[in-house]
């Protein structure tokens, strides 16, 4: 019953959501290999994973397209009964495309796992929760990093195989990646997040939450609204259709609370909400609140700590 | 140039979704549905394209029961040329929805398949992958903008690190995310029109392929309702104070 972890890197290390993925992996099976796309990671990985076998590309492969990693993916499936991945862009986008290869339905953003068939996901932006059974040969699951605890060991010791480059595909080409650099933590591991909305009016005004973020440490996130205005690049979007995050503390500011951004970030730990209208949704899920003009508040709060 | 928009009949974004206490599913009945809003987006593209003169048809179609064709009339009075109904019966999963749609596109000679990227129902995020699967063609999944160029696709994708643009050559999937576009609203005459136009009917069981579900659902709850009621404060001070000293989250 072994288990295939295709993980993520981040500074040559698995990210959070690949160690999250990890532990769920150690629900379902007590061997597990990894893949990963770039060699040069492997020893780390073998410490801080536990796997058994790492899979490796002796070149850093973080271009390659769905149809390429599907082509190395599908003749290793066979020997395996589940194949994991973080939920992400990376994984939505080759996953299912190697589920339809091998005829499978695969199951996506696992957030519970109650036996070797039986899975709970969220569905309708995590206002239900539909547990799932699956009698397929091979399970191909995404794993909604938040639901689980990131694995921990100091143990590793695998054994490392070498994997042949991708063959390039014809009717597919990777041209350019616009990677938003930033200092600050990653959204989906950083313990506070500060998010702002349409509330904040402006792409220079977010330097009010920018501020306040660097002052805690924090990541920076937003609505959809204050992304669709131009206000933040898109990958700092949270919500049903953006990245979902459960840090510590989140700090929602300018956000009303549409039931989309709050499928991103419901599991928080503790929910503060800052917004001039009392009415506002967001109220009603957060721990504390405070009613003001966000241009007043926040500066008030950069000073007091 | 043909290309086609698979749209699917969801419960409207704005509406509260009730579990049944029965644990069988959601409430439906008599909730407002709607286009998936990432189908509206992916319509709105392949009507653009044929404004452009890329595109000479836009076929649109959708699966499911009867009450799909209403979906099917939306989209056509939005710009759609002709619409297909896929007459099913009971609960349907990407893995087979992507496989009636490959049946389509051959039977059409499609040259671009747009979907949404996600359906805000089950949230899976799989059709247009699976699709593209199937099929042996290109994909480009979570497209913020698409420029078709003789026989090739440019498009921008949306990832969780950033921007990344493929070139894809001809035919090819591409699901929507929510920024490629903004639709537009159907104007009165235009809905008019879509009256006549033609919605072709089809039984799934007609296509002999096996397009059951693979997934058993065993129940549908209520997720876990965040404990405990919000404290408000009247100044900075005292959630700061609050944070620091009671949460401890902050120095
Ligand atoms: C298919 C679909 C998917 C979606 N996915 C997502 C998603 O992933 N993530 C997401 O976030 N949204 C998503 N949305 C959009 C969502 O429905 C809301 O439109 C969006 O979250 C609203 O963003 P907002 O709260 O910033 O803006 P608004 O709803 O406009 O709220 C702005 C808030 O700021 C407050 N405010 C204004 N000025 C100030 C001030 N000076 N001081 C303090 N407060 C102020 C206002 O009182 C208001 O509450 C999706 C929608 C659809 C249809
Ligand atoms: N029953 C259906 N009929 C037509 N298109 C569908 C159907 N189900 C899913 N789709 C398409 O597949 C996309 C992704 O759906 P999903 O993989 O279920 O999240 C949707 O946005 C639609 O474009």
């Amino acid at each position: 019953m072994s288990c295939l972890v295709v993980l993520e890197l981040e500074n040559g290390k698995p990210n959070r959501p690949s160690l999250a993925t990890i532990s769920a992996a150690k629900k379902l099976s007590q061997n597990i290999d990894v893949l990963i796309l770039d060699g040069k990671a492997k020893e780390d990985v073998a410490i801080l994973t536990d796997a058994k076998k790492i899979y490796y590309f002796s070149s850093n492969q973080q271009d390659v397209l769905a149809e390429e990693i599907v082509d190395i993916l599908k003749p290793l499936s066979s020997k395996y009964k589940f194949l994991l991945a973080p939920s992400g862009t990376f994984s939505k986008n080759f996953m299912p495309r190697l589920a339809a290869n091998l005829d499978k339905q695969m199951i996506s953003d696992v957030i519970n796992i109650h036996d070797n068939d039986t899975f709970d996901r969220p569905i309708y932006a995590g206002n239900a929760i539909a547990t799932v059974k699956s009698e397929e040969s091979i399970k191909l699951i995404t794993i909604r990093a938040t639901a689980f605890e990131p694995f921990t060991t100091k143990t590793g010791s695998s054994e490392f195989i070498q994997l042949k480059e991708p063959e390039k595909v014809t009717f597919n080409k990777f041209l350019e990646r616009e990677e938003s650099k930033s200092e600050r933590p990653d959204l989906s591991s950083a313990s506070i997040v500060i998010s702002g909305g349409r509330g904040i009016g402006s792409s220079e005004n977010f330097q009010i939450i920018e501020s306040l973020a660097d002052k805690l440490g924090a990541a920076v996130g937003a609505s959809r609204a204050a992304v669709d205005a131009g206000f933040i690049s898109n990958d700092y979007q949270v919500g049903q259709t953006g990245k979902v995050v459960a840090p510590q503390l989140y700090i929602a500011i300018g956000i009303s609370g549409a039931i989309q951004h709050l499928a991103g970030m419901k599991d928080s730990k503790v929910i503060v909400a800052i917004n001039k209208d009392e009415e506002a949704p967001i109220f009603q899920i957060a721990d504390y609140g405070l009613v003001g003009d966000l241009f007043s508040t926040i500066p008030e709060i950069i000073k007091l700590i | 140039m043909k290309a086609l928009v698979a749209i699917k009949r969801v419960i409207d974004y704005n509406v509260k979704i009730r579990v049944k206490e029965d644990g069988s599913d959601v409430e439906k009945d008599n909730v407002k549905m709607s286009i998936n809003p990432f189908d509206e987006i992916a319509l709105e593209e392949a009507v653009r394209l044929k404004e452009k003169g890329v595109v000479n048809e836009v076929l649109v179609v959708s699966i499911g029961d009867n009450s799909v064709k209403e979906t099917i009339r939306a989209a056509l009075a939005i710009g759609g040329d002709r619409g297909i109904h896929i007459g099913t019966e009971g609960a349907l999963e990407p893995l087979g929805v992507a496989k009636i749609l490959a049946e389509i596109c051959k039977k059409e000679a499609i040259n671009i398949a747009l979907l949404g990227k996600q359906a805000i129902d089950d949230d899976f995020n799989q059709t247009g992958q699976k699709l593209a699967a199937i099929l042996n063609w290109p994909q480009v999944t979570f497209a913020s903008k698409v420029e078709i160029k003789d026989d090739k696709a440019i498009v921008t994708r949306e990832i969780d690190g950033g921007l990344e643009t493929l070139e894809a050559n001809l035919p090819v999937v591409i699901t929507s995310d929510l920024r490629l576009n903004e639709p537009r609203y159907a104007s009165l005459p235009n809905i008019m029109k879509a009256k006549k136009k033609e919605i072709i009917e089809m039984n799934a069981d007609e296509l002999n392929i096996d397009f059951k579900p693979r997934l058993k659902t065993i129940k549908i709850t209520s997720p876990k309702e965040r404990g405990g009621t919000v404290k408000m404060f009247s100044n900075a001070e005292d959630l700061v104070k609050t944070l620091r000293d009671k949460e401890g989250l902050i120095k």
